[in-house]
């Protein structure tokens, strides 16, 4: 019995997956980010005006150093890391059960999802005024806020992927004997890890880009402290950006993280994620 | 000892109406019929007339609007692991292996014999090398064997195939259909066969059930009294076809 | 003779009885009144002097339309996303374009964009106010810049997943590259482009709110802070969060409205 042959679904996508070389293959990359920073660079060397105030690429290099060297680089990443973890675990354990039995039973859902689509769009900003009133100023005020951020997102994820599982599937669990319990651990759980996966991936990412906003309210660690406090006490605009670019690299480190999940995963049984969907 | 006249699926003017805002489309109309045990019935219809909906009223996966399903004289339900739904070969689970979709019936069984079970029916579908193949690795009808040993791992008295040859090729289904053949000569159980292929259904059942276009009933019940392996040339099956083809109120040619 | 809808039985629920459109509405509105009740009897029962009942939210609402800032209000923070979210799709999707059909610029780019994107666009406010100061200008580039990448990479995944197959078809056709383009990518992309400017239309009105409760004087976002501030206004707080949580769901209702049309219905599973 033969394997079977691919047919002709290629895309631009994949026709262009195969870069002649492997060094190549890193360099490129790499030109468009110096090409970047070249750009950077020469901007602020010519001309005048408000502009200037902005830091050039050397003076955000140092700032970074400066900040290592005084040991804050580490206190504050591992701040603003504490905090998310702290918001969106919480906003895991909580969400996807709830997402997962919105899913399943129908009504439910339409009792509920409704109300999460009027609680989505209101800015994790504007909880903050409830949050200082609730859990007044400082660190549990900031985790609330991003579990909160990180809640819509993986509840309405996981209620989709559950309505989105096919009826086969259920069905065939049902004719095997399975009860409800049983259904939803040997069924649907395994039918929905995928897209669970995405939107882990996305909801960690929401919850990154919060923790700037979550750290704004008086707390005197973090990423995003830095951000506004730089400015703040100093105008120090070189920590300004410095601060910027650190939440960039690890953004895209806790992707990558959360994407080599995916991938081992759907190796296992040939999952291809839609690619970057949703951004 | 299989007692061969006796009655294993009786349904009882069986109807089925669909209610969509407003609208009451009838699919089934009085559908009255016996299953013998061990027999392998086909119910043969086009696309769309109904027939799913019937299997799926009998498997208890749907209710009935009027009218009743027994089968051992017990009404029918809810979906029960004696009676098992062969979809097509979408209904394997992408996430287990092989081995995982086989066995996936019998989890309660102690591991060694579990183990052996799943040997059993690998062998008789005829995947050895396969077993910790995932779904995405195989062809279709490699998915399709993968289904019916799943279904049949849990001993059923009674197996619905919902056209599971209809997403393979021609030569595939011709060679999936003699599989079938040789497995329920192997493990006589009694089949409910839903197709809407002629050929399919000539060259498979001992009872061919013709059904209407929608709303569906029964036109004709055709016995074939035809023992395996048929020949595909002979008159006499020639004749079968060509009679089911004029009740359906299709030309010779095309 | 009315054809009657396609029946499946193979997508018929688990169980029969199919929910019907009436209580798409009425399970939602039970359960919100639900909520509201005891929301109301918590307020009642605690007797708090600070968190307001639902009634006190009510008759905030008719406050602020009384004065007339609630027309404003939104009004500006609509104009705000529509100026911000505007300059994205013009800028965007020609780049989204440009990126997915010329893979090398892909890969030169696309790292740059990954690096950028994690970047709350809270934390580029304060180069926006060195930029542009604290004016409406600041606000329109934050929301510029939080709609700006899901367009550029929806656009660029939705050109770049185009099967070959069409392509081929359409120079089969004899079709220049413009036309190509015009007849066969941009049609075939456009339901990833949608679903990249819905979300960008979301991330816009939650960057509006938050820019407006820094760097300007107006809107919704403002009007959240403000009535804290001036006077601990809660009532007006939670008004304003109401507000803002209904327009920025008529607002994705729209988008989706918009995949519904029969241009582009078919790369959605509208049912």
């Amino acid at each position: 019995m033969a394997r079977p042959v691919p047919t002709d679904s290629t895309t631009l996508e994949t026709r262009h997956a195969r870069p002649a070389h492997t060094l190549a293959r890193a360099l490129v990359p790499l030109s468009g980010i110096a090409v970047l920073v070249l750009l950077w660079d020469v901007a602020l060397s010519v001309g005048e005006g408000p502009f200037q105030l902005l830091p050039r690429p050397l003076a955000v290099v140092r700032a970074i150093g400066e900040l290592a060297q005084k040991g804050f680089l580490l206190k504050h990443v591992v701040a603003s890391l504490f905090r998310v973890t702290w918001g969106y675990v919480a906003a895991v354990v909580v969400g996807i059960p709830l997402g997962i039995v919105l899913g399943w039973y129908r009504r439910g859902g339409m009792a509920i999802a409704p109300l999460l689509e009027i609680l989505r769009p209101i800015s994790p900003l504007a909880w903050i005024p409830l949050a200082i009133l609730w859990f007044g100023v400082g660190d549990i005020s900031a985790v609330f806020i991003i579990f909160l951020a990180s809640l819509f997102p993986l509840t309405l994820t996981a209620m989709n992927a559950v309505r989105g599982v096919e009826l086969v599937h259920v069905n065939a669990g049902r004719n095997f004997g399975l009860r409800v319990p049983e259904l939803l651990r040997r069924v649907i759980y395994p039918a929905i890890l995928p897209q669970l996966l995405v939107g882990l991936r996305l909801s960690l990412g929401i919850a990154w880009l919060v923790v700037v906003a979550a750290e704004m309210i008086a707390v005197s660690s973090g990423l995003g402290f830095l951000i506004i406090d730089a400015r703040n006490a100093g105008n120090r605009y070189d920590l300004v950006v410095a601060g910027m670019v650190l939440i960039g690299v690890i953004g895209i480190a806790l992707d990558a993280m959360m994407r080599g999940l995916e991938r081992s995963k759907a190796l296992a049984w040939g999952y291809t994620s839609v690619n970057d969907a949703a951004p | 000892m299989t007692d061969k006249t006796a009655v294993k699926v009786r349904i009882q003017d069986l109807s089925k109406a669909f209610h969509t805002n407003g609208h009451e489309i009838r699919v089934l109309e009085d559908i009255d019929l016996e299953v013998r045990n061990g027999e392998l019935v086909c119910i043969l219809g086009p696309s769309g007339c109904g027939k799913s909906t019937l299997l799926n009223i009998v498997g208890g996966f749907l209710p009935a609007s009027s009218g009743e399903v027994t089968i051992d004289g017990l009404p029918v339900r809810e979906p029960d692991p004696r009676r098992i739904f062969v979809f097509q070969e979408r209904g394997v689970f992408p996430w287990l292996t092989v081995e995982g979709n086989i066995g996936f019936g019998i989890s309660d069984l102690p591991p060694k014999e579990k183990a052996a079970r799943i040997a059993h029916y690998v062998r008789l579908v005829g995947l050895e090398g396969f077993e910790s193949a995932y779904p995405q690795e195989l062809s279709g009808g490699m998915k399709q064997r993968v289904e019916v040993a799943r279904a049949l791992a849990v001993n059923p008295d009674v197996l619905y195939l919902d056209e599971p040859f209809g997403a393979l090729d021609s030569i595939t289904r011709l060679v999936m259909r003699s599989e079938l053949l040789r497995i329920w000569e192997a493990e006589r159980k009694t089949i409910l066969f839903v197709t809407h292929d002629i050929e399919e259904s000539c060259q498979l059942a001992d009872r061919i059930v013709v059904l209407s276009a929608r709303p569906a009933s029964i036109r004709r019940v055709v016995e074939v009294d035809m023992p395996h392996p048929r020949d595909l040339s002979s008159p006499r099956y020639l004749a079968l076809r060509d009679s089911i083809l004029e009740e359906i109120g299709l030309a010779h040619r095309i | 003779m009315t054809t009657p809808a396609p029946v499946r039985p193979d997508d018929a629920p688990p169980r029969e009885t199919k929910p019907r459109a009436l209580e798409a509405i009425l399970f939602p509105a039970f359960t919100a009144g639900i909520l509201v009740a005891v929301w109301h009897a918590a307020v009642v029962l605690s007797h708090t002097e600070i968190f307001p009942s639902p009634l006190a939210v009510a008759r905030g609402v008719a406050e602020l339309a009384r004065k007339g800032v609630l027309v404003t209000y939104v009004r500006d923070s609509l104009v705000r996303v529509a100026a911000g979210y505007s300059i994205a799709l013009v800028l965007g999707i020609p780049a989204g374009i440009a990126l997915g059909w010329y893979s090398g610029a892909a890969r030169a780019l696309n790292p740059v964009i990954q690096l950028l994107r994690p970047i709350s666009p809270l934390a580029w406010i304060p180069v926006a106010i060195v930029l542009f100061g604290v004016t409406n200008v600041a606000a329109i580039f934050l929301i510029f810049l939080a709609s700006f990448f899901p367009i550029v990479v929806a656009t660029m995944n939705g050109v770049r997943n185009v099967p070959s197959m069409f392509l081929h078809a359409g120079r089969n056709f004899g079709l220049s590259a413009p036309a190509l383009f015009s007849r066969v990518i941009f049609p075939a992309a456009l339901p990833r482009v949608l679903t990249g400017l819905r979300v960008a239309l979301g991330v816009a009105w939650i960057v509006v709110v938050a820019a407006e409760m820094i760097a300007v004087n107006s809107g919704l976002g403002y009007l959240v802070i403000d009535s804290r501030n001036a006077g601990k206004r809660y009532d007006l707080v939670i008004a304003a969060m109401l507000l803002i949580g209904l327009i920025g769901l008529v607002l994705n209702l729209l988008v989706g409205q918009v995949e519904r049309l029969r241009a582009v219905r078919w790369g959605f599973n509208v049912p």
